[in-house]
């Protein structure tokens, strides 16, 4: 092992490949115990080999992640003798994704020190795999061939596999890309709706916009980060998890409650002055705001449940992560559910008859103040519902509702008053456009241009997308 | 205004509202000087029948002439009531902050109505006599400094009908005047608007049918968003359709 | 003459009197104290005072342009911000500009275009070197601004709390613009360390006594400008529409372009108020354009009373005098103040502190038992 440190490359090289070839668990064990004391050049000479020894280890552990990532770090080593290691390892993997790193890192590793023909085969190998992280060890594959190109023909095989293999690559990351812009636009449209979802019931049924909607959310958030320290106090360690199941509800009703709350003091007395009513629940946001500010300190951090952390990767390049598709489900559901208050309960069949006609309804005997409080508190709560789920992608702040408040109320009024369906479309097409502009233009002047269309859009149609026409239209 | 002819004339106009037909294939003539009453059962087409003419609504398909060839299709409102057609709604509309006498005075017919305009416009002695004038038809001579607001319910439909006169149009589009008017005010009102009907066209439309024999000569009656029926009012009760989809609904006197 | 004629005459004189009297005060009572009483005498005004005065008699123009908007018109805008900060940019530049080699890094182009390593004056700034275009576009850029946008939101009939939240959305669009640096308007710290206006140092108090006639004077104009607009017809015409737009267009006119004549007006009198504001306070960050800062406008107007012009300007000096006190010694309650004051003033006195003098003064008590009218409540409001 002195050998390591030696001064001759030859007898390095040697020890080098006897530690590496006999090596197993126990020896990196004992290594470790004579590197204890051992001078810093021999620690600097060991380490890469103590690094391979250790991932070749690795690749036969139990846990997927450290399997995947042994395979990962084999193929940047630039070690030709990992390969026989990875492609063992490769025939016995279950995991689609794991055995997916082990021959990409072969073949990476194949193109980088390997023969002619097993380059040509590598480059193959990674072109049909798609693989991104064979894309930078190809192009300079191709630059170096193509460099030589005029000295013979000798390389040409090779340059060819390798420009092959890059186009595919360089293609599939294009649409891997696209796949991936439309995710993430789904994923931002789903928070959008769900956030939405309450502000426009509330809009087309009181003709109300709530700007203390976010601060609702701020509430919601507040709600499950309680809960959280709640259950890391008093429950038993391995409850820990189920906080989240046990938040959402939570959040739903306390911001229900503070929703109640906000209509039995001041809504109600600004019925039918919409425009006074945005001030008045303004200048409550900034009370809330400032409120959590002073009780909570500037930022606390919600942890999300190991059930929500990782993700799922569906193909080459695309990794879906499970609390963006959480939110995308409860998104959904949250739609479900709407629908089904509103079109399948009592109290839904009340809420839109007052939303069509207030007066009518109120003459055929529903408790038109009641209804409007019952629906301002379940928009509330699906604030806080909301503010729930948006814990698990970001930081709980104060101003954690100012964010995507704007957004939102771009997306009722584009949305339009008393149709769902309106709401989602927009909330659909303002998240992914954002999405689809930030690549181009920039965050901010994606959202500048988000602007102008929506005002380009309102040319059109002023009510929003899918306004009731009629006589009653705009009494 | 001795003109011949229609004053305005609605052909085969279609309004649809997501698939209900307010209007449907309606055709509608009204003459000069003539006082016509629109009468139907509720979501008949009456006011659909009078927001097409002010360019409120706009009409899937068909022709709205008014005077010999103007086509108001396409119209803005502000435009169309500068053309003379005045347009009195259901439920008062007023200024509530101004008082009857600015409320008067906006409504009157200038000759432009743009911002500058208005900005510079000075009151003529020639139109505070005109709002004089008005002032006494429609009863409120005593309390032309009195904000609108303040004003009873039938006084608002006065002013407001006050208003439409000042516009000087040549056809008035009148939408249940007597709502909510007293006996008395309501018989008020029947002889003034008779008496406007001599140099304007009127369309009134109407519930009370007391009323509507007070002032009728010709009368109209929608159904569904058509014309089912249309004549002098005795023609018009005496008509079967009519009794069939009006008689059950709506008591008609004697009938 | 009816009762009420005279109640509403006797109203507008005693407003006439109360601004004879504070335009006295203001303009020379004020500077007066300024220079004349030794430092230690009770008389005297600080130079301090007299600055912070003239901040506030700026922001108060821009409450009478957005009192004409929302106060009469019955338009709630939630993007004056913007304006003012157009405004106060085309100024901010020209000063800027002309700090020359005075500069931290001793360049001709502003330090943080040093610090940005941009390496030319940008083209839009070039014009600015002038001062009577920056003075002139301080007016005009946000007027030009407004007209488009009016335009484009009063011909489609976007109205009510539609156009709030679009008017909202912009002031983000434009703080978000504003903050970034490749737009080369300084970035999240705006533009400051201003030296000189026309060759006056702004350091010196002089110059600030003279920046705050000026003020005083532009506040009067624009008051004047106002009240000419509201006692016209055309004034009355934008109350009418805040009452009955739709009577207003079924009598022939159109309210789109009035609303877009106040709108461009009330933009035009914000800019002047950001251009004033600058030179004065001798900085000028995004955060003080985007949404809050918009929001709060509003509330100036509406404590002060909207719909009276004199209520415009008592809010904004009120409100803003209220703030300086505030976050000085309660820096942590001022958003708990001007929350509570939201929802004070729109629940409790929606008329602000101009409609509560009115309800409690003997006078108009005698009014209103004589015609046994209500107060003059804002009924268009409550539609």
């Amino acid at each position: 092992m002195g050998q390591l440190a030696g001064d001759d490359p030859a007898v390095r090289e040697q020890a080098f490949r006897t530690i590496i070839d006999t090596g197993d668990a126990a020896l990196l064990a004992s290594l470790d115990e004579a590197l204890a004391d051992a001078d810093r050049a021999t620690c600097v000479a060991v380490k890469p080999v103590k690094d391979l020894l250790k991932n070749k280890l690795n690749l036969a552990s139990d846990s997927e992640e450290a399997r995947r990532s042994a395979a990962a770090d084999l193929g940047t080593s630039g070690q030709l003798s990992a390969v026989p290691w990875l492609e063992q390892a490769a025939a016995k993997e279950s995991s689609r994704w794991v055995r997916y790193a082990m021959e990409e890192s072969a073949a990476v590793l194949q193109l980088t020190a390997g023969d002619e023909p097993a380059k040509i085969k590598a480059a193959s190998a990674l072109g049909s795999l798609r693989s991104q992280n064979g894309l930078p060890a190809l192009k300079d594959l191709a630059q170096q061939l193509s460099g030589d190109a005029a000295s013979g023909a000798a390389g040409k095989p090779v340059l060819l596999a390798a420009q092959a293999a890059i186009d595919q690559i360089e293609l599939w990351g294009t649409w891997s890309n696209v796949f991936e812009t439309v995710f993430r636009g789904i994923s931002l449209s789903s928070i959008l709706l769900i956030m939405s979802l309450g502000l426009a019931i509330v809009f087309g049924l009181m003709g109300v916009i709530n700007m203390a909607h976010g601060e609702l959310m701020m509430v919601g958030a507040y709600a499950t980060f309680v809960t959280q320290e709640l259950f890391r106090s008093y429950a038993p360690a391995g409850l820990f998890d189920s906080y989240f199941l046990v938040s959402m509800p939570v959040s739903f009703l306390v911001a229900g409650l503070c929703g109640l709350i906000l209509e039995a003091t001041i809504i109600r007395f600004l019925y039918g002055r919409p425009l006074e009513t945005m001030l008045a629940t303004w200048g409550v946001s900034l009370v809330l705001i400032q409120a959590a500010r002073v009780y909570f300190g500037d930022l606390t951090a919600v942890t999300a449940p190991a059930w929500l952390s990782g993700g799922v990767q569906v193909m080459v390049g695309v990794y879906l992560p499970y609390n963006r598709l959480f939110i995308i489900v409860l998104s959904i559901l949250c739609v479900t559910g709407i629908y089904a208050v509103l079109f399948r309960s009592n109290l839904g069949l009340r809420v839109r008859a007052v939303t069509q006609n207030r007066n009518m309804s109120a003459c055929l005997g529903i408790p038109t103040r009641k209804v409007d409080a019952y629906t301002f508190a379940f928009g509330s709560g699906l604030a806080g519902l909301a503010g729930c789920a948006l814990t698990l992608v970001g930081n709980v702040e104060p101003g954690l509702g100012q964010n995507y408040i704007v957004d939102s109320f771009m997306v009722v009024v584009t949305g339009g008053v008393g149709k769902l369906a309106g709401t989602i479309v927009a909330a659909l097409g303002i998240g992914s456009l954002n999405k689809f502009l930030e690549p181009s233009f920039g965050a901010v002047y994606g959202k500048v241009l988000i602007l102008v269309l929506v005002i380009l859009f309102l040319q059109r149609r002023p009510s929003g997308l899918f306004a009731i026409k009629g006589r009653h239209a705009d009494s | 205004m001795s003109e011949k002819g229609s004053i305005i004339y609605l052909e085969g106009v279609v309004v649809d509202y997501d698939g209900f037909k307010a209007l449907n294939q309606l055709n509608f003539i009204v003459n000069y000087n003539e006082l016509r009453v629109v009468i139907g059962p509720n979501g008949a087409g009456k006011t659909t029948l009078l927001d097409v003419i002010c360019g409120k609504t706009k009409p899937a398909t068909g022709r709205v002439i008014f005077g010999k060839d103007l086509d108001l299709i396409g119209k803005r409102e502000d435009e169309i009531a500068k053309l003379g057609i005045g347009r009195k709604f259901q439920a008062p509309s007023i200024y509530g902050n101004l008082t009857v006498w600015e409320n008067l005075d906006l409504s009157l017919k200038r000759d432009s109505k743009g911002v500058f305009a208005t900005l510079l416009s000075r009151s003529m002695a020639a139109e505070r006599e005109r709002i004089d004038r008005t002032l006494e038809t429609i009863g409120l001579k005593d309390v032309p400094h009195r904000r609108a607001g303040a004003l009873s319910h039938g006084q608002k439909q006065w002013l407001e009908i006050g208003m439409v006169i000042l516009q000087d149009p040549a056809l008035l589009l009148i939408d249940e005047p007597v709502a909510g008017m007293t006996d008395k005010e309501t018989e008020q009102t029947g002889v003034l608007l008779q008496s406007l009907a001599e140099k304007h066209a009127v369309v009134v439309i109407e519930h009370d049918m007391e009323f509507v024999r007070q002032i009728a000569r010709t009368v109209t009656v929608l159904h569904e968003g058509t014309v089912i029926c249309e004549g002098p009012v005795e023609k018009v009760q005496a008509d079967d359709r009519v009794r069939e989809i009006y008689l059950g609904r709506q008591k008609v006197a004697h009938a | 003459m009816s009762a009420d004629a005279t109640d509403r005459h006797a109203r507008n004189g005693a407003e006439g009197l109360t601004f004879w009297f504070v335009g006295l005060f203001l303009l020379v009572i004020l500077p007066v104290l300024n220079v004349l009483p030794g430092e230690d005498s009770w008389l005297h005004v600080s130079d301090f005072t007299l600055n912070r005065f003239g901040k506030f008699l700026a922001f108060a123009i821009l409450a009478l342009g957005l009192d004409l908007i929302w106060g009469y018109t019955g338009i709630l805008s939630l993007g004056h911000g913007v304006f003012f900060g157009l405004g106060a940019y085309c100024i901010g530049m020209h000063l800027m500009l002309t700090i020359g080699k005075e500069s931290v890094y001793g360049s001709d182009l502003p330090d943080f275009m040093v610090w940005n390593q941009v390496k030319e004056l940008p083209l839009f700034w070039k014009p600015f070197y002038s001062f009577f275009v920056a003075v002139f576009g301080a007016i005009l850029v946000p007027t030009l601004c407004a007209l488009l946008f009016g335009y484009l939101a009063f011909r489609s009939r976007i109205k009510g709390v539609y156009f709030a939240i679009i008017t909202q959305a912009v002031a983000l669009s434009a703080w978000l613009v504003f903050n970034r640096n490749e737009t080369n308007l300084g970035g999240t710290n705006g533009l400051t360390d201003f030296k000189q206006i026309l060759g006056f140092r702004l350091s010196e108090p002089g110059t600030q006594r003279v920046l705050y006639v000026i003020t005083v004077l532009a506040l009067g104009g624009a008051y004047f400008l106002c009240r000419w607009i509201i006692q016209s017809r055309t004034g009355k015409v934008l109350i009418a529409i805040r009452d009955s737009e739709q009577r207003v267009l079924f009598s022939g006119y159109s309210p789109s372009n009035y609303k877009l004549f106040v709108f461009v007006v009330s933009a035009g009198l914000a800019g002047l108020a950001g251009m004033l504001y600058v030179p004065q306070v001798g900085i000028i960050t995004p955060a003080q354009i985007g949404v809050l800062p918009s929001l709060e406008m509003v509330i100036w107007v509406a404590v002060g009373g909207r719909g009276t012009l004199i209520g415009a300007i008592i809010g904004a000096v009120g409100v803003n005098f209220a703030r300086s006190l505030l976050t000085n010694y309660f820096p942590e309650l001022w958003p708990f103040f001007i929350g509570g004051l939201f929802i004070l003033v729109v629940l409790v006195f929606p008329d602000g502190l101009v409609g509560l003098a009115r309800r409690l003064t003997p006078e108009s008590l005698r009014g209103l038992a004589q015609s046994g009218k209500p107060a003059p409540a804002s009924e268009g409001a409550a539609r």
